[in-house]
């Protein structure tokens, strides 16, 4: 390992990301006017003033600064990689502790309380793992194939992420998923994140259309795989389509047979009619079990280990797909469920759970392409949107600032998260890489979500905007996190 | 570009970009609906309320005029603990109304928010003024000023209509154009011109959050709108002679119209009984009365009342004589009390026989009718009697008979003239002759016309041969009125056959008691008034009492129909009251010699005459 704890080589101005930086200034400032835009009222108080949030946002704002400051300057980049053990372990206990030792938010025990000044060891805890997560995989040897590496992995994210759920803060919890896509990056398959998006994919069709539709999409999706696998793509355009097209009208027309072969027209008489009592899953249950010994003979003969996994992927799937409701009803919490279901619009609840999002998407639509000016919007303004200066910051943003506005936001987001995984393909160190990724898919999982949320893509999860929302400790928590990777960039563009 | 690992990561980070971008597109710049929801989510429109316009009459008198009244608004939010019993006592209602009341808003103070809600409605200016000194000791309530109706002359409570607050019908049958709380006109004038007089709500945009509590002024009121006062509306009313014929009408049943034929402005028109002024201002409070009142005042019988109408009937079967030329106003005919067909007979009074034309308009000679309809019918002209029925029917509509004026007065009915299909259906084709219907010669059986069609055959009798549609708004800068009210309508009938029964007319109101003119009684020195009594049979009780006269002889300043139900003899009630009308107008007053007269007609009593089906 090279000795870097020098200030040797490359300047201090040559090798800081400036871009990064400036790019993280843009932002905390844009948070900071919304957040005046967003408690202001007809009285207004100086964007200073510390009983509104907006004077606080500046307090939390400059020891932000410091706290970057400190990251860039003073702390040797080497020792992360030493502590990140003592670290990990920390935050685990603190998570705990929360739970015992928290003060009740919202239903959510997630806060520690030090008189005025709140702190959520959760924000603490994305940065623990991935410095864990750094450290681990950058080890000799390490192999994510490798059943042992890939446990470990896995619970260092399982870990945290549980007790957060335990907190009752699911919606954190989430942000872990997020990691899927550094595992990929560094060797992870990449079915893994497909089965994984197949998987959200058949439990919304399960509950937004029917189980019927879930597997027969499960079944034309696996069908297609182990045909592209094979490369009989051809065969499967020619005979698979016709086949998925005929079952998908298969219970249309079994209602319309019904209908049609009664005697008389009463309600009663089609119920007890012949087609009625066909289910439709047995029709496709018995095109599916008609399939798959075809698939097995081929596999077998061609020794392609990928049918076999890609159909017992997609018994899994089935079995998903049948206990969805189980889960759906019996797992989820209520305020979960609801969320859920007012985002497929399985129920309309304006003025309950669908308030917050109903507001939300009135206020960013009525801003319009250039938006209704800073400070003159008239939806955040006046205390329509709930939790408008923390995580529907961005409805502010939309109505006072428009789609440009809007646009330009989640662009330099997408610049910065850009610039993070380019730098860290360009550092020599995997630790340095790995650390990188882990910053750009926290910050992307965040901004996915908390954005799709405000403009209804997304169920209500109750996540920051990172530098934007108001709050000391996610802004403390991402400051940080992002300058640890400028300062481990730093050191490695000493060199270059 | 290498398809690596970290180029997909990127193409899913832009990827997961562009769908956000996509979505803000979709709702930011395609979509209409989150900026109309935005805008009925933070502005708050309090209205402003135009003042109605004023209906005057056609001497610039004041038929309805408006008043201030004060709504008692109460923001039960803003409501502090106050003492009930002093604003019981001050706005006149019981301690238990206000208990009640503010009990009821706080059952709804989820709904109701920060917003003020109407506690009392229309409290008066004297009764408001007490409130108002005290008004400091009542946070959370203030009074809304409301322009109401008020009505300075009790003249034509059917005509002008009453005002109300819109219910639930009607806003379902004018969508977008009131909204609840708002008045309309519900009836008569203020119903037929509600747009001309309603003028334009005003507003002030209020900013207000999610707790709706108002916040500033929107743009500091530069998006306000001023309330537009209604337009004023003329009347061809004259208020005066509307009033007296309402005295007049007082305790009798059936209408009064009086026409100016040079114009068809309807100066006068009187349904008895009918609604007094006093409860149209507060409508609400009556309307179960009026709807339980035997007498139906709210029914506008000169409009809407289908009555036959009796002999003053023979002049337009008369006049369509002399147009066929069945007869000459030469021609005599005899009448021994009535006329004989096979073995029946349609009687008539005592009078000399025989008698020409003018003779018997002036004493109402049913027989001399009868020959005039049957030579009529049987004319050899028509190929049969169903032609000779429609043409009969042709000349009798072009008087405006059977069908609607199409005056600007709503409701208004278009009464029934029979034609051959009628006939052929009641009795079957050919099952009827000329005698079968021969009671229509004398304005009998199947025919109804309303009082309004009798003041408008008077005028077009008044006019030689012409009329214009009787209508009650005049042509004013604030209101246009329709072209046709100011084109002629010509009879069927020609001109030159006017003058003889007008000289019947004439004669039957001055030839002096003892001549046997039919209507002496309506004579007025000087005034030369033509008229013609009717008495339309009544099988249900005492005959109808009818009578249409216009004044002076030439050009004609006046014509007036009266209809008294159960009234008896057109010269017992209706004669009187038409002439005393007609005396009204053109003297301005009634002279010493029928002073006793004009008495009796006021006092009269004939409610109890009328079968009210109770």
């Amino acid at each position: 390992m090279r000795d870097t704890g020098g200030n040797k080589g490359r300047g201090f101005i040559k090798t800081v990301d400036w871009k990064l930086v400036i790019c993280y200034l843009v932002l905390v400032l844009i948070g900071w006017a919304n957040i005046y835009a967003s408690v202001h009222s007809s009285e207004p108080a100086s964007i200073f003033d510390f009983s509104c949030r907006s004077g606080k946002q500046f307090v939390w704002i400059a020891t932000a600064f410091a706290i970057a400051i400190l990251i860039l300057f003073l702390v040797n980049p080497r020792v992360y990689e030493g502590f990140s053990l003592p670290i990990y372990i920390a935050t685990i206990g603190l998570l705990v502790a929360v739970i015992f030792l928290g003060i009740e938010v919202k239903g959510s025990r997630s806060w520690f309380g030090f008189g005025p000044v709140r702190f959520q060891p959760a924000e603490i805890s994305k940065i623990s793992t991935s410095l864990m997560l750094a450290t681990v995989m950058s080890q000799l040897g390490y192999r994510i194939g490798r059943f042992k590496d890939f446990v470990v992995t896995a619970l260092i994210i399982l870990v945290p992420m549980a007790i957060i759920v335990l907190q009752s803060e699911t919606g954190s919890a989430l942000v872990y998923v997020g990691f899927i896509f550094m595992l990929y990056r560094e060797g992870l398959s990449g079915w893994l994140i497909f089965m994984m998006g197949m998987a959200i994919l058949l439990f919304i069709l399960t509950l937004a259309a029917s189980p019927y539709t879930a597997i027969l999409t499960l079944a034309a999706t696996t069908s297609l795989c182990i045909c592209l696998y094979s490369g009989r793509f051809k065969k499967w355009l020619m005979a698979g389509i016709p086949v998925i097209i005929l079952l998908a009208f298969t219970p249309h027309a079994l209602t319309l047979a019904a209908e049609h072969f009664t005697a008389d027209g009463t309600a009663e008489a089609v119920q007890e009619s012949f087609f009625s009592k066909i289910n439709p899953i047995y029709i496709l249950f018995a095109a599916i079990a008609a399939t798959v010994p075809f698939a097995v003979v081929h596999a077998f003969r061609e020794r392609n280990r990928f049918t076999y996994l890609a159909l017992i992927a997609a018994a899994a799937g089935i079995l998903l797909v049948f206990s969805a409701d189980f889960i759906f009803s019996n797992v989820l919490q209520d305020h979960q469920r609801k969320r859920i279901e007012v985002l497929l619009g399985m129920k309309e609840d304006p003025a309950g759970v669908g308030y917050n999002v109903n507001q939300s998407m009135i206020a960013i639509g009525s801003g319009g392409l250039a938006g209704k000016g800073y400070l003159n919007g008239t939806q955040t303004t006046y205390g329509f949107v709930p939790e408008q200066s923390t995580d529907f910051i961005f409805c502010t943003i939309g109505e006072e600032w428009g789609f440009v506005g809007a646009t330009l936001t989640i662009l330099l987001y997408v610049f910065m998260i850009w610039r993070i995984i380019k730098n860290a393909e360009h550092s020599r160190e995997s630790f340095t890489r790995i650390y990188g990724y882990c910053v750009a898919c926290c910050i992307f999982m965040h901004l996915f979500i908390n954005i799709g949320m405000t403009v209804g893509l997304m169920p209500v999860i109750g996540i920051p905007l990172p530098f934007v929302s108001y709050g000391g400790s996610s802004l403390w928590a991402f400051t940080a996190m992002l300058f640890i990777f400028i300062a481990l960039d730093r050191n490695e563009r000493k060199y270059f | 570009m290498k398809l690596n690992r970290q180029n997909r990561l990127l193409i899913g980070l832009c990827t997961a970009a562009a769908i956000l971008i996509a979505r803000l597109f979709s709702i930011q710049i395609i979509k209409d609906k989150y900026k109309t929801d935005a805008s009925n989510n933070s502005m708050v429109y309090s209205i402003i309320y135009p003042t109605r316009g004023i209906i005057h009459d056609r001497n610039g008198k004041i038929l309805v005029g408006n008043k201030v009244a004060y709504d008692l608004m109460v923001t039960p939010k803003e409501v502090e603990e106050f003492d009930t019993l002093a604003l019981a006592e001050i706005l006149e209602v019981s301690p238990d109304f206000i208990k009640d009341k503010m009990d009821e808003f706080h059952r709804n103070r989820r709904r109701i928010g920060y917003q003020s809600v109407v506690m009392l409605k229309q409290i008066e200016p004297q009764r408001f003024m007490k409130f108002a000194e005290l008004a400091y000791k009542f946070p959370g309530f203030r009074g809304q000023a409301r322009s109401i109706r008020e009505y300075p002359f009790n003249a034509g409570g059917n005509l002008l209509g009453y005002v109300s607050e819109v219910n639930a019908k009607y806003l379902k049958d004018h969508p977008d154009e009131y909204r609840a709380g708002d008045y309309a006109g519900m009836t008569g004038i203020e119903a037929a011109r509600e747009k001309e007089l309603r003028g334009e709500k005003g507003y002030n945009i209020w900013l207000r959050n999610s707790r709706n509590k108002i916040e500033s002024r929107y743009r500091d009121g530069e998006l306000d709108k001023e309330a537009v006062p209604g337009n004023n509306i003329t009347t061809t009313i004259d208020a005066d002679l509307q009033h007296y014929g309402q005295l007049l009408m007082k305790n009798k049943v059936g209408s009064l119209v009086a026409i100016e034929p040079s114009t068809g402005d309807i100066l006068a028109m009187v349904s008895s009984p009918g609604i007094d002024v006093d409860m149209l201002a507060d409508f609400g409070q009556h309307y179960n009365d009026i709807l339980s009142n035997p007498y139906k005042p709210m029914f506008n019988r000169a409009v809407q009342a289908p009555y036959p109408p009796g002999s003053v009937f023979k002049l337009v079967n008369g006049l369509i004589g002399l147009q066929e030329e069945v007869f000459t106003p030469q021609t005599m005919y005899p009448c021994s009390m009535g006329y004989h067909f096979g073995k029946s007979k349609l009687g008539c009074h005592a009078h000399k026989s025989p008698i020409n034309f003018e003779e018997s308009i002036m004493m109402s000679c049913n027989a001399y009718y009868c020959y005039i309809l049957r030579s009529i019918l049987e004319n050899k002209r028509f190929g049969s009697i169903d032609e000779a029925m429609d043409t009969w029917r042709e000349y009798v509509m072009s008087f405006g008979f059977g069908q609607k004026l199409g005056s600007d007065f709503p409701s208004e009915l278009g009464g029934f003239i029979p034609d051959s299909k009628y006939y052929n259906k009641y009795y079957r084709k050919g099952g009827w002759k000329a005698t079968t219907v021969i009671s229509l010669s004398i304005g009998q059986g199947e025919i109804g016309c309303t009082p309004l069609h009798l003041a408008n055959l008077c005028a077009t009798i008044a006019n030689r041969g012409f009329y214009y549609i009787p209508h009650i708004i005049k042509d004013s800068e604030n209101v246009a009125i329709d072209p046709k009210y100011k084109e002629r309508h010509y009879t069927k009938v020609d001109t030159v056959h006017f003058p003889k029964v007008i000289n019947g007319m004439y004669r039957a109101v001055n030839s002096g008691f003892g001549s046997g003119g039919t209507a002496s009684i309506a004579a007025v020195k000087g005034l030369d008034i033509c008229g013609k009594t009717g008495t339309a049979q009544n099988p249900h009780g005492h005959d109808h009492s009818v009578f249409i006269c216009f004044a002076p002889k030439d050009n004609p300043r006046i014509a007036v129909a009266a209809y008294v139900e159960n009234g008896g003899f057109g010269a017992t009630w209706a004669a009187p009251i038409a002439s005393l009308l007609t005396e009204m107008y053109l003297n301005g007053e009634i002279g010493e010699d029928r002073k006793a007269l004009e008495k009796r007609m006021l006092e009269g009593n004939l409610l109890d005459r009328v079968k009210t089906g109770k």
